[in-house]
This record gives structure tokens, sequence and C-alpha cells, in this order.
């Protein structure tokens, strides 16, 4: 396999992972997200080992192979027994006007692209050009955790800009070091633990997991 | 000048209107196979169309020019069409006259006139489907345009026979705007050829159905060649998009020895086409006409995630 196939093979992830970004966003359903999400986990997982690959760095399998246990299984399993605990997974979230936050995410990619050309132009990395899908990854979590109402949507979103900057650290740096990694990567399982204590928690107070209704400070008005 | 380009011009054509009312007859036999029915077999098309040429025209006493000569326009337009397409050999005399803009211009001419015929009889049916057929159409269109421009962003052409020949020659193997485009493309065919998700070629349904509303006054050979059009509009889209997306077997300038061998390429790939379209309709459900406007904004999206992928990753 050679450089160029490679980088080719990576570019078509990295697209992958975008798709997968926007199928978040304008997904519905409790359990659609959760699995594109492990997709998002997969095709993530997938790339870091080919940039492991292609840049000789044998550390990137160690964060691939962590990538594939922790985002793929783990996370989506925690998830999926939430939703069916919590007997959420009936519930279709009524997101506002997709197809205007669908223009808005194309906005950001647009804007990623343009903060990102200057950089692209220093970096002599084969994976310069998929640093800019990583930042609008990022940012595309960040406008979903900003347009969803429902708790578990904002922490999905919430673990797909995780995903856009474990990916942005790839393509910037082929990774970040091994022990920064094992150390988010043991952040983001315990945060999962600690979402799942504080969905409950809201769910027996307010009896809904919609965060519009904490906003509201009495009882009874 | 060579004559044979004018020859394979005519056998393009002659394909186009012979073999089009056989692909539709594969889809609906092969529909009817995965819903346990018993299918009419290939040739009913042919039996239809035959059967409504020899019946009379019944007009309405206040249709005017433009309905009696929609009809002519609509076969005419798919016609020209089947010229300018690429499908045995990118040889093709009009197609240096005529890009890919002009088949989008030629399918929206039809339409237009079409709608028109709809409203002009006046009855409610008719101007129902009309604005329905127009609401898909301003979405559909942009997002075509828009699937379209990434291939010739990739090509750096839009003549449908540089597009053929750049990809077909071009070494790249995963090109991530090719991918997003033809997944744009396959909704916006969807939408255009009025399948399932959007529309049902099959009902008369008064609430579901739009391309039906609008020609539901037609009749006799009116009738036969609007039929016809719209089987061979979802050959053409089935072309243009094998020719755009995997041209793998289109024979190249010169090359006419390869011509029949190219047919029955076509012909396998048509065949893998329509099955494909099969899966499609009868995994999915009609949407809600509302919906639609979510399902065609995800085809501009993908078109448009193409066109970015292809400057940010290419």
């Amino acid at each position: 396999m050679n450089i160029n196939i490679a980088s080719q093979i990576n570019s078509f992830l990295a697209a992958l992972v975008l798709l997968t970004a926007f199928g978040m966003l304008v997904q519905r359903r409790m359990y659609g997200l959760v699995h594109l999400f492990a997709w998002q986990g997969l095709f993530l997982s997938l790339n870091t080992a080919i940039v492991g690959f292609v840049a000789d760095r044998h550390h990137l399998y160690i964060s691939s192979v962590l990538t594939l246990t922790l985002k793929v299984i783990l996370l989506p399993y925690i998830l999926h027994v939430l939703i069916q605990r919590l007997k959420v997974h009936k519930e279709v979230e009524t997101v506002v006007n997709i197809p205007m936050t669908m223009l808005i995410g194309i906005a950001l990619v647009i804007f990623s692209y343009h903060l990102m050309a200057p950089v692209r132009e220093l970096s002599t990395l084969v994976t310069r050009s998929t640093l800019a899908v990583a930042l609008a990854t990022v940012m595309i979590g960040l406008l979903m955790m900003i347009t969803r109402k429902h708790a578990v949507t904002q922490i999905i979103g919430f673990l797909a800009m995780e995903n856009g900057l474990f990916f942005a650290a790839t393509s910037a740096t082929y990774g970040m070091p091994l022990v920064v990694e094992l150390g988010v990567a043991l952040d983001i399982l315990i945060a999962a633990f600690i979402f799942g204590i504080f969905f409950f928690h809201i769910h027996t107070t307010f009896d809904s997991l919609d965060v519009e209704k904490m906003a509201r400070l009495k009882e009874e008005d | 000048m060579k004559t044979y380009p004018f020859i394979i011009e005519l056998l393009q054509i002659a394909i186009l209107l012979g073999v089009s009312p056989a692909l539709t007859g594969w889809v609906r036999m092969m529909k009817c196979w995965t819903q346990g029915r018993t299918s009419p077999g290939l040739l009913q098309p042919y039996r239809d169309i035959m059967k409504l040429f020899s019946k009379d025209v019944v007009l309405a006493d206040n249709a005017s020019w433009i309905f009696r000569f929609t009809p002519y326009l609509v076969f005419g337009t798919a016609v020209l069409a089947g010229g300018v397409i690429p499908m045995l050999s990118i040889d093709l005399p009009i197609a240096s006259t005529a890009d890919v803009i002009v088949i989008v211009a030629l399918f929206a001419i039809a339409r237009f006139f079409t709608a028109l015929a709809g409203m002009d009889i006046g009855t409610a049916f008719g101007g129902m489907g009309s604005s329905r057929e127009m609401t898909i159409a301003s979405l559909a269109e942009p997002a075509m345009l828009m699937a379209i421009f990434t291939v010739s962003l990739a090509s750096k052409s839009t003549s449908l026979s540089q597009m053929v020949h750049v990809i077909y020659s071009g070494h790249s193997l995963f090109r991530p705007s090719l991918a997003f485009a033809m997944i744009a493309f396959v909704l916006i065919a969807l939408a255009e050829t009025g399948r399932i998700p959007v529309d049902n070629p099959a009902t008369h349904l008064e609430l579901t159905m739009i391309h039906e509303a609008m020609i539901l006054e037609y009749s006799g050979r009116h009738l036969a060649l609007i039929e016809w059009a719209g089987m061979m509009k979802l050959f053409l889209f089935a072309s243009l998009g094998i020719a755009t997306f995997a041209p793998w077997g289109i024979a190249s300038a010169g090359d006419i020895g390869f011509v029949p061998a190219s047919f029955l390429i076509m012909m396998l790939k048509l065949g893998a086409a329509g099955a494909g379209l099969v899966l499609i309709e009868t995994g999915l459900a009609k949407m809600r006409i509302f919906r639609l406007t979510e399902f065609l904004g995800s085809a501009f999206l993908l078109a448009t995630l193409g066109m970015l992928s292809f400057f940010i990753l290419e």
C-alpha cells in the first residue's frame, strides 16, 4: 500500500466522519443517533490506524484500538442501556427546522476550511487536508448541543465534539502523546457514568429529559 | 468528417426508444416479485403503449394548444437528451454542442410544459399536481446542478463526453467528492423520475399523486407519448448516473469495435440500476409531501458537501 492510496483512503474516511456528523445533526430518533455515533467512532478508529501505518507511529495503533473499544462498543452500549432504562427510546425529538440547521452546518464547514487553509499550506503531513474536516466535526457537535433540547442528545453532541478533537489531534500532529490520550479516554468513560447518574436524577426530578423544563424554578405557576 | 459518430448517435436514440419500456417493465416485474405478486411480464409496457396509440384522443372543450402540444414536446426533449448522454460511446456529435446544463434545462422545459398542461384544462387535480411538481422541482433542480457541478469540478468540464473521458482515465480510486455527489444524484433521480419516497408511479389516489395528477386528462396517443417519455426519463436518469459515476464500459473515442460490448455492459448496468431502484422502493414508504423539503434538502447538503470535499480533501 503506497502513501498515495493510503492518503486517499484517509480523505475518504474523513469525508465519512463528516457525513456521520451531519447525519447526527438531523437524526430525530435516539437509537439512530447512537448508531451514527458508533459509526463515526468506527471510521475514526480506521482512520487512526491508517495514519499510524502511513506515518509509522505505532502508538496510534493503541489509540485506534482504544477508540474502537470505547467509542464503538462501550459508550454506545452505555447509551443504549441508559435510553432503555429511562424509557426514552420511543421519543422522537422535535428538531427545529432541519434544512436551516443543515445550512448552518455547511456554513461551519466553509468557515473551518477558511480557517484551516493557512495551516494546510504550512503543514507537510499526509493528513493535513483532513484538519478542516476535524474542525468542522467539532463545530457541528457544538451546533448539535445548541440546537437540541433533549439531555441525551446533547451528550451525544458532546461526545461527537470529542471525536472531532481526537480527529484534529491525529491529523494535525499524528496524535497526542499516549499518556494524554489514555487520560482523555478515561475521562470520557468516567463522564459517561456521571452523565448516566445525572440523567436518572433529572428524570426523577423533572419527569422528563427535556432541558427546557429545567429553566423553570418554581414547582407550580 | 467521419460518419460513424452520427450512426452511433442514431443507434443511441433507437436504443433509448426501444429499450426504455423494457427497463420500466423490468422494474415493475421485480417489484411484483418482491411483493409476492405475479408480474405481467417484461413486455407489458410495450403492450400498454401500443394499446394507447390505437385509441382515440378525448379532448376537453376548453383545452388550448398547450395541452395538445405538450406530449410532443415532452417526447421530443427526452429523445434529444438521449442524443447528448453518452451511453455507448463518447463520440457524440451533439454532445459537443450540448453539455450537462442543457440536459437539466431540457428536463426543466418538459416539466414546465407538463405543469402548464396540467393547469390548462382547469380541473382541480391538474392544478394541484402542477403546484406539487413545481414545489419539488424548485428544490430538486439546485441540488441536481450542485451534484453535476461537483463532477464537473473533478473533470474540469461540463461536457458529458469529457466528464466520462476524465473519470474513465482517472487513477484516483477513492474520491469523496464523487461519492457524495453520487448519493445526492440518486436522491434527486428518485425525485425527478417520481419514484417512491417522493411520488408513487402506480397510484391514482387523489391525495398522494403528483405526476399522475398533471396528466390525468390525457388519453389516446397523447397519453402514450407522455407515458413513453416518462419511461425514457427513467432510462435517461439511469444512463446519466452511469455515465457520470460508473462510466466503465463506455467506448472511448474512435473505438468502434467496442460498441457491441459496451451495449452489453450498458444492459447489465441498467439491470443492476433497476434492481437497486426496486430495493429502494420496496424498503421505503412514500413520504409525506411536507417532509420532502428535508429529503431534497439532504440531497442538496450531500451535493454541497461533495463540492466542499473536493476543495478540502482533494
